[in-house]
């Protein structure tokens, strides 16, 4: 399947050499233009918030923390593509963060130190995969009703908000549960849940062996089957970009020094915090969910359901249990979302995740995701996230208030659809 | 008038015998019975409504039937899904193509059947050059491999849905209303296409609301009126008026008067 542009069908390039422009050079590159434009508009966020906050936004202190307060909504908006692509929608997301967070938090609080005690080395484990159970479980029901008893999934989902919502606050009469686990803790990330700067350096370099890797094994695939090869400067730019943005960020990330106190613990000195953990796991599920969209069938049946769900049904695939698996996915990446939004505050309450639905809905559709169904990318919808909580921590950074916060990120999401619609108009 | 002596002596590809389809009371199909044999074209044609699709739907397997029976090969076959239809090599071209418009022609090609590699992935390049094969037979011209296919032609997407069915191997063809919606030039690829696959022995069952879009492309004719069968008819044997006739007042040619066939024209 392809979300690549229409000029690459060409076993060879034949005819009259194409005119050097802009567009003939990315589609020799074979880049998606719509990703290419998102990266654009972070950066024009970025410089221009630096600018305007006098030299603070782009320093690794706040790059760091941009990158850790993206996570769970970057984590969950993965989902949410597949959700949003197969025509369904997922209310429920911020109760259901909620409900499920609730429950880790009795079980590692109150309900699992009966029997282990405190900060037993299991406690952070079993509350951990039984959230992910949770969410699977929540999920799937909330998938069936919509798929077999035939509710449209908005009606479901808003349900599902209300319920969960209250269910999270009956579990605990609305009282703050507090502390988590001290291992539960480092999936939030903070001074401790990082992985320094040495392994840091380590992921990076794993990431660029990645890269490599992606462009050669393609580049010999296509040679197999005699497709058209892309010029060799352009695999060796992309390659050098690639590696040079992975390492480059690396590196600017690891000048954020741990503070003094939780430095000494570990010998003293200039200690890097390095990627903190909810930003490894966003890392690792953006690579997970990217190929479940595009290299499995579960992912390509998604798509063609939203597509065309009757040609779908004519083509045998089981459409509805399809359904079910794409909410049980979300309900399990709501789980982990609910995971580290509560190990970073190290407590759950009620009225935990409260409007998250609506930021990891807007992060997949700044990210490309259609309402239209059949259309979107998992990269896309993390760099939505980022892209939102650029503006947010930019406006606290200069001192906007609150009410103007939220007006600016309304608008920029209209206006975001709104270009993006006039460039899909134009390109068909 | 009914089927020739010289069919006898070879086994019917599918013969469908009784089959009954009712929606709530009206019933859609009412014991109608139809075959097809290896290399024939069989043109099941009627006004809207007259049970054409919903016949071939039980073929298909879209939509199963309540009663009757479908023999292929002289054997008793059960068919109760697309996939159950597939895994008898009968392959259906719907008139709306049953096309996933947002991903491109190999992807569609091999809905439902993708090719793996060893690991389970999708084989996404072995899938493009299946599909590069197919469509150097049907259609040289087809170039558009990666692009979705709402940005194809009409023809094109019919070129896709025609090369799923030819690239699976499919023994019997169903085509709902093939060149409704073609312009000339992309009509007579089809009905070339449709001829190439006749003499490779395949069986097709042609369904159209227009005998004048099947006439030239049939070998024989089956006609249907208000759910029932009117007659099958070779179509060497009657003209497009008689069978105008069959489908508008449900006479067979043996009980239509010239006047009657005049009246038609009037």
């Amino acid at each position: 399947m392809s979300m690549a542009d229409p000029s690459i069908d060409a076993l060879e390039a034949t005819g009259p050499r194409e005119k050097w422009s802009f567009g003939a050079l990315l589609r020799t590159t074979e880049i998606d233009t719509r990703l290419l434009g998102m990266v654009a508009a972070l950066a024009v966020i970025w410089i221009g918030f630096h600018f305007w906050s006098g030299g603070t936004f782009l320093t690794p202190r706040n790059l760091w923390n941009l990158s850790v307060q993206t996570a769970a909504v970057g984590i969950m908006a993965t989902g949410m593509v597949l959700v949003i692509v197969s025509r369904n929608i997922d209310l429920s997301v911020g109760s259901m963060l909620a409900v499920i967070g609730m429950a880790m938090a009795l079980l590692q609080a109150e309900i699992l130190p009966k029997w282990l005690g405190f900060d037993h080395p299991m406690i952070w484990i079993i509350a951990l995969l039984a959230g992910l159970l949770m969410g699977a479980v929540l999920g799937a029901f909330q998938g069936f009703i919509v798929a077999y008893v035939g509710v449209p999934s908005f009606i479901v989902t808003l349900g599902g908000l209300l319920v969960w919502r209250g269910v999270a606050w009956a579990m605990a009469s609305g009282r703050t549960i507090a502390p988590m686990d001290t291992t539960f803790q480092l999936l939030g990330g903070g001074s401790r849940g990082n992985i320094g700067g040495l392994w840091s350096w380590l992921v990076g370099i794993v990431a660029c062996v990645g890269i490599v890797l992606l462009l050669v094994t393609g580049r010999r695939q296509r040679r197999k089957y005699g497709f058209r090869l892309r010029p060799m400067w352009v695999v060796v730019s992309l390659g050098v970009i690639g590696c040079g943005v992975v390492l480059g960020s690396v590196g600017y990330l690891n000048r954020y020094m741990l503070p003094e106190r939780v430095a000494a613990e570990r010998g003293g000195g200039d200690i890097p915090f390095g990627l903190a953990n909810p930003v490894l796991i966003v890392i690792l599920v953006t690579l997970v969910m990217t190929f479940i969209a595009t290299r499995v069938r579960f992912g390509r049946y998604v798509f063609a359901i939203g597509g065309n769900p009757e040609a779908a049904d004519l083509a045998g695939i089981k459409t509805r249990f399809t359904i079910v698996k794409i909410f049980a996915l979300m309900g399990i990446l709501v789980a982990v979302g609910s995971a580290v939004q509560v190990a970073r505050l190290n407590a759950a309450v009620s009225g935990l995740g409260q409007l998250t639905e609506l930021y990891v809905i807007a992060a997949a559709v700044i990210g490309g995701t259609s309402f239209v169904g059949g259309i979107g990318t998992i990269p896309g919808a993390v760099l939505g996230a980022l892209v939102m909580q650029s503006l947010q921590s930019g406006m606290v950074l200069v001192g906007v208030d609150a009410p103007l916060q939220d007006i600016a990120v309304g608008v920029v999401l209209v206006v975001a659809v709104a270009i993006d619609s006039f460039y899909r108009r134009r390109a068909t | 008038m009914t089927v020739t002596a010289d069919k006898a002596d070879r086994a019917p590809l599918v013969e469908m015998r009784d089959i009954r389809v009712a929606f709530g009371g009206v019933h859609a199909v009412d014991g109608v019975s139809v075959d097809l044999y290896p290399g024939e074209v069989v043109a099941v044609v009627g006004g809207n409504g007259a049970g054409k699709t919903t016949l071939i739907k039980t073929l298909s397997g879209a939509h199963p039937a309540d009663s009757g029976t479908i023999l292929i090969n002289g054997v008793k076959a059960t068919i109760d899904s697309p996939r159950d239809a597939k895994a008898y090599a009968i392959e259906t071209i719907y008139q709306t193509l049953a096309l996933a418009e947002n991903i491109d022609a190999p992807s569609n090609m091999f809905l439902g059947r993708e090719l793996r590699t060893k690991v389970g992935t999708l084989n996404d390049r072995a899938m493009e050059d299946a599909a590069r094969r197919v469509m150097g037979r049907l259609n040289p011209n087809f170039e558009n491999f990666r692009v979705p296919v709402n940005s194809l032609s009409g023809g094109q997407r019919q070129s896709v849905a025609i090369a799923r069915a030819v690239h699976f191997n499919a023994k019997i063809m169903i085509m709902d209303e093939p060149t409704a919606a073609l312009g000339p030039a992309e009509t007579a690829q089809v009905t070339q296409l449709i001829q190439q696959l006749k003499a490779e022995g395949i069986g097709i069952f042609l369904i159209s609301h227009d005998i004048h879009d099947v006439y030239d492309l049939a070998d024989r004719i089956s006609v249907l009126l208000q759910g029932k069968l009117v007659g099958t008819v070779n179509k060497e044997d009657v003209t497009i008026d008689e069978v105008l006739a069959m489908i508008i007042m449900g006479k067979l040619p043996s009980e239509t008067t010239q006047r009657e066939l005049d009246d038609l024209h009037r």
